[in-house]
This record gives structure tokens, sequence and C-alpha cells, in this order.
């Protein structure tokens, strides 16, 4: 069972790489990053306090990007339904995926947030606190992100419901995490929290989609 | 040895019944042929025996490992042939399966083209290999012959009759002629819900 666990994740993490999909997020993320100096003006001690709150927008919207590549192409090309007939419960297949998107996602976006604390000015304190706080919290963003897609998976304008669908959710992320930024260890702790409960019920949620969407 | 066995199935799909009161078994070397005009529930039966979907009334009952063909060839279409059914098969664990199922099927000299650039019956040719690969006792072919010509249908046929002789069966649905001896037929426009064979 756990060889078939990291069978999965790797094959998922292979496709997030080709054709650079694993990079379009972190482009996003330093796109994001790149606008606000632009809209707020070269001001580097404002932008140097909300650098950190925009840092944890950016990668917010970043997560949006690959959702719909997560589930959909394998529910259409037929790959859930061989799995499921080889015994495999929905819920490991959402979890192997999970993890795989996790290990494309959030280590580009911890590497992008290096330059992006540059463009914005912040200082290393504040970098460092972005830098845990997303490592904390992108196990959670990378849940959501996976629940959201096996929910729009075969819907028409899947992309713009899944925005819908995964930013409110994401709130609780935004607050815990841009919270941090102030130097509190309660926000990270609270963070945490947030982040577990999204990782542990996301493969069951998503599970349960994929099981939905099978009819 | 029962392989699998359907008991008084009912099919319901989008709130129409499709049939129903359908018994069978499938011994070890069985086959059954799936019968019946568009629209009968050919797929959805093949569905319900891969456990994909589930009966509205009535039991299947055996549990041993199924090996599906559908439409979609669910290989990587960015994988070279061999690669893409060496993943199904590492899953499987017959790894060592793969080259023995390209070379029952013609396609060894296809083994590092991409999957996108072959051809339907060159992809199709690639899924039964992969079924083939899996080492599953069961065999659930949805239109095996589909984009298939005839030197392929013949190496199909060689390749079900090897696994039905070493104890394998196979539930087969298809509307154009196939050659299963000793096939036990089932014809699902017999098990039409009772409304539908009154009009």
């Amino acid at each position: 069972m756990s060889s078939a666990l990291a069978i999965l994740i790797a094959r998922d993490l292979r496709r997030a790489w080709i054709g650079g999909g694993a990079l379009l997020p972190v482009a996003f993320f330093l796109l994001v990053a790149i606008l606000f100096p632009f809209a707020i003006g070269p001001d580097a001690k404002l932008l140097a306090r909300v650098g950190g709150g925009v840092l944890w927008a950016a990668a917010l919207l970043a997560a949006l990007i690959p959702i719909e590549r997560l589930v959909a192409p394998d529910m259409a090309s037929g790959v859930i339904d061989q799995l499921l007939t080889r015994g495999q419960s929905a819920a490991t297949i959402a979890f192997a995926k999970l993890i795989a998107h996790w290990l494309a996602f959030a280590p580009p976006i911890l590497l992008a947030a290096l330059p992006a604390a540059a463009l914005l000015d912040l200082s290393t304190e504040t970098l460092v606190r972005v830098e845990i706080g997303l490592l904390i919290g992108t196990p959670g963003l990378a849940a959501l992100a996976l629940a959201t897609g096996a929910l729009v998976a075969g819907l028409r304008g899947a992309g713009a419901i899944a925005g819908l669908l995964l930013l409110p959710l994401a709130v609780p992320l935004l607050i815990f995490g841009a919270g941090s930024l102030e130097g509190g260890v309660g926000a990270l702790k609270l963070l945490a929290a947030v982040s577990l409960m999204l990782v542990a019920g996301a493969p069951f949620v998503a599970g349960a989609a994929i099981r939905a969407g099978l009819d | 040895m029962t392989l699998i066995a359907f008991d008084a199935l009912t099919c319901v799909r989008g709130g129409r019944a499709l049939f129903e009161g359908l018994s069978f078994a499938l011994e070890q070397g069985g086959a059954a042929l799936v019968t019946g005009p568009n629209g009968v529930g050919k797929s959805s039966l093949i569905r319900l025996a891969a456990g994909l979907l589930f009966p509205a009334a009535g039991r299947i009952t055996g549990d041993v490992p199924r090996a599906l063909l559908t439409d979609q060839a669910s290989l990587d279409e960015e994988l070279p042939l061999v690669r893409a059914l060496a993943f199904w098969a590492r899953l499987d664990r017959a790894a060592d399966n793969v080259a023995a199922a390209l070379d029952a099927l013609a396609l060894s000299d296809l083994a590092d083209i991409p999957i996108r650039l072959l051809s339907t019956g060159q992809r199709r040719r690639a899924a039964i290999a992969r079924v083939m690969a899996s080492r599953a006792p069961l065999w659930l072919l949805d239109e095996p012959a589909n984009g298939l010509d005839t030197a392929a249908l013949r190496l199909l046929e060689t390749a079900i009759a090897t696994h039905r002789a070493s104890g394998g069966a196979v539930l087969v649905a298809s509307h154009t002629p196939i050659a299963l001896p000793d096939a036990a037929a089932i014809d699902l426009s017999e098990h039409l819900p009772l409304l539908e064979r009154a009009v």
C-alpha cells in the first residue's frame, strides 16, 4: 500500500513539472509581488510595512493557478477509474495528490519569497517570519486547492468557481499567517491548527467528490 | 472457483432503470459476452463489475483483482509506451509482464514512442496490453474491438484465449462480433425494466 502511495506521488510530481506547470504559480506569485510597488508607489517604508501581508496574499492567489490540473485531467482520462478498480480508495488517491501537490507547490514559493522580499524591501526578520508562516501554511493551502479541484472537476468554467470556493475558505490561513508577522507565537500556533485541520480533512472531501463525480 | 457473481442486479442511471433482475456468474476460464442495443447499459454493467458504480438492487460478490478496459487508454500522453505501461504494472506488482504484453500485441517496435503519437488502434492495443500485464484474474472489457483492425482483433482473441486457458475469466461488452468460444451470452435487452418491456 505504501509503495502504491509512493508510485502515485512520483507520477503526480513528474506531471506537475512537465511543461513547466509547477513554475506557473511561482511566476504568478512574483508578478503579484512586483505589481504592488507599482500600485502603492516607491515609498520604501510603506512597502516594508505592508510587504509581509502582500506576500501572503500573493501566495493565496498563486494557490489558485494549479487547481484545474490537480484532479480533472485524471478524471477525464480514466486514470481515477483505473485506480479505483485496483482497490485504491478515493481518499488514498486524494492523499497522494495532496502530498505531490505540496511538494510541487511549496518549495518553489518559499524560494520565490526571497526575491519578492527584496523587491518589497522587507527586513530579514520579516522575511524569516513570512518563510516560517508559509512553511506552516502552504500544506493548508495545498489541501484547499486539492479539495476545490476535486469539487469543481468536470464543471464548465471550473477555474472561476474554484477561485470563489477557495479564497473565502483560505481567509483563516491569511489572517493567522499575516498575524504571525507581528511576532506572536500564538498566531503561528493557530495557523498550524488551521493548516492541520485542512490537511486532515481535504483527502476525505476530495475523495468523496471524486466518488460523486463517477456517475 | 467463481470469480464474480451478479445476483438479481438492477442498474439505475440518472433516475432511469436500465436493466433489472440480471443474474450470472463467471467461473475460472469462463467468458461472458454482453450484448444489446446502444444505451441498454452494457458499459454500466462493466462499471458495476469494476466497482465504479453501485447497483440499485441486487448483489455483486467476488473480490478478485480486476483489470478494466474502457474507451480511455488511461496512459500518460507524454510518456513513451513502455514507461506508461510500466506505471500501471508497478502498481499491480507485475513490472516484469510489460515486455511480454507488448510482444503479444505486436507493440514492441513502438515501445519508445510517446502515447500522444500513437494512432487510435495502437492506443487501443496499448490499453489491452495494460490489461494483459496486470495479472488480474478477471478482465472487464468494454468494446475491446473498437478501433482494431482484423489482425489486431486476432491478437486480442488470442490474448483472451490464453488468459482463459490459464484460469482467468473475461466479461466482454461488445456490439461487434468477437470470437469467444463457449461464452455465456448476456442479452441486456431481455432484462429491460418491466415498464419498458410492456411499451
